[in-house]
């Protein structure tokens, strides 16, 4: 169960003993923040921490409980996950169309959501990669996190009936239907560095200066350009670490749907990703529709996929909230 | 006790500890060497780089990852800015595996990942606020860290966990700036997964001078 609300304080650290202050049996060793002290040149014996018997109890308990948030966020909420959407699925009825946009090969584009929007990025040629960033409309000061996304669903990968998370514990996106499933939330954008790196010598457009450019076009600037997500970028880490690029993941007219759940202000960005190993500089233009999805209902996927999900909506709904809707 | 294996020669600039749950900042001159030092073992170091002569270019983990192709720091990584730059290159690492995809713990965050009675309680994003306004940076500036000593595996489907920190006492990371960088860090307070073994320690931090040729 949750531990007490109760704020770390300098002070508990009087509870620290010093490893040579403990009488030490084998049995009572801390199970893992114990080491063998004494690297020479680097710690002396006799100096290192070692919780109390108390502490242990509570790291003892602590960890059971990130144990069991484990296995549920890692075992139950992927078996929750559909299918990714057919390529020939989810078609969106016209009178549902607020409004289209072909961003050309190497543009960005800027637009602002309503809670309950979504916005369909489709990759027309297969070839494309899509680039989000997204702020709050009412305090663009809460920002997409990638990291916050990623961490909290316990998956690198996105796919459908997962969600994107700002850096306050909110759900900004709700990802309503994915074909492929092959998106980047590791690695960035290009910048012109690596464009020119890649291409050479020729005109290129990149998402980092698309990004100040969105930014500055929504009255943001370049302190409020973050790190990114990549729609259509098939990136992997391999066991040894490295990054793969799987190109047979991703496929002509792929399209991910973006259902905002607060007002957001929007940047795309469609520029090469990267990685991606095409060794000539030829963006394909992407096709974006902004749509009213309908209410999500009870049962909505996205809404019940995980207790982190649930946790996150409850956050979105909290009344604390409601001026950042 | 870590400063006798500081090269031979070398002008210590600083040298001091961060207590367990705290922040902590510094300038690391062009040339200097930064050493960040696990007194106590598996106790994640929350880090962030701004350059010290214009606080916008700052640490991007994305392009740090991109440049090197791989999902881990360690000796031999370039820490690369938002402007694709180099900052700081790693130099020496008795840890061998540090984090940068999962960012900093947040009351907001923690809510999300381990219930909402866990809001109340410190977090790094509380630590890196509060010394990122000394510099007159705010939340907008505060973006994806480090994670000195944080062990992160991701797997080839995409599984993304905090496992234990495989850290021992003393372990330590070196990086040496290529330019002018204000370092921040957190020394992190999370006791809801195991990146500090549920049991947050001191940190030594060590900025020195290498001896001239």
């Amino acid at each position: 169960m949750a531990r007490p609300s109760r704020a770390i304080s300098k002070s508990s650290r009087v509870a620290f003993q010093r490893r040579d202050s403990i009488i030490r049996s084998g049995r009572d060793d801390p199970p893992n923040k114990e080491h063998a002290p004494g690297r020479p040149g680097n710690c002396l014996k006799g100096q290192v921490m070692v919780p109390t018997t108390e502490q242990r109890a509570e790291i003892e308990a602590n960890r059971k409980r990130y144990e069991e948030l484990k296995a549920a966020g890692q075992g139950q909420a992927p078996r929750a996950l559909p299918e990714p959407t057919m390529r020939d699925g989810a078609p969106i009825s016209e009178s549902a169309v607020l409004a289209r946009e072909t961003i050309p090969g190497g543009w960005y584009w800027t637009t602002r959501l309503e809670q309950g929007e979504a916005l369909r990025i489709v990759n027309r040629s297969g070839q494309s990669c899509v680039s989000l960033l997204a702020w709050s409309s009412v305090d663009p000061s809460e920002r997409l996190n990638h990291a916050d996304t990623i961490k909290v669903q316990w998956a690198a990968s996105l796919r459908k009936g997962r969600v994107i998370l700002s850096d306050m514990g909110r759900v900004l996106f709700s990802m309503i239907e994915d074909t492929s499933g092959a998106h980047d939330t590791l690695a960035g954008g290009s910048n012109a560095a690596t464009n020119k790196a890649r291409f050479g010598n020729v005109a290129t457009r990149n998402t980092r200066d698309n990004f100040i450019l969105a930014a500055g076009k929504l009255g943001l600037d370049r302190r409020d350009v973050m790190p990114c997500i990549s729609f259509f970028a098939p990136v992997s880490v391999d066991a040894e670490g490295r990054f793969a690029w799987d190109a047979g993941r991703g496929t002509a007219g792929d399209f991910v749907d973006l259902r905002a759940e607060i007002d957001v202000l929007v940047a795309l960005s469609n520029c090469p990703h990267p990685l991606d190993p095409a060794a000539i500089y030829a963006p394909q233009p992407v096709d974006v529709v902004h749509y009213a999805p309908g209410p999500a209902g009870a049962t909505d996927l996205c809404r019940n996929a995980s207790a982190e999900a649930i946790r996150a909506f409850e956050n979105n709904a909290s009344l604390s909230n409601r001026a950042a809707r | 006790m870590t400063t006798q294996s500081i090269p031979s020669g070398a002008r210590i600039v600083l040298d001091c500890e961060i207590a367990a749950n705290s922040p902590w900042s510094a300038i690391v001159r062009q040339g200097q060497t930064i050493r960040i030092v696990d007194s106590h073992g598996q106790q994640a170091v929350d880090t962030l780089f701004y350059r010290a002569d214009d606080l916008q270019e700052r640490y991007s983990g994305q392009d740090t990852l991109r440049a090197q192709g791989s999902a881990y720091i360690s000796t031999g990584s370039d820490i690369v800015s938002n402007e694709g730059r180099v900052m700081l290159r790693v130099v020496a690492d008795t840890c061998g595996l540090h984090d940068t995809s999962a960012g900093a713990c947040s009351c907001e965050s923690n809510t999300v990942r381990f219930g909402h009675a866990t809001k109340y309680l410190h977090a790094c994003r509380e630590n890196f606020l509060i010394e990122a306004a000394k510099h007159g940076l705010s939340k907008r500036d505060i973006v994806p860290n480090l994670n000195f000593f944080m062990n992160v595996p991701i797997d080839p489907v995409g599984n993304f966990t905090v496992v234990d920190g495989v850290s021992k006492p003393g372990d330590y990371v070196e990086l040496t700036a290529e330019m002018d960088v204000l370092c921040l860090i957190s020394n992190c307070p999370q006791i809801n997964n195991p990146c500090n073994g549920f049991f947050p320690t001191p940190i030594q931090v060590v900025i020195y001078q290498a001896a001239e040729g």
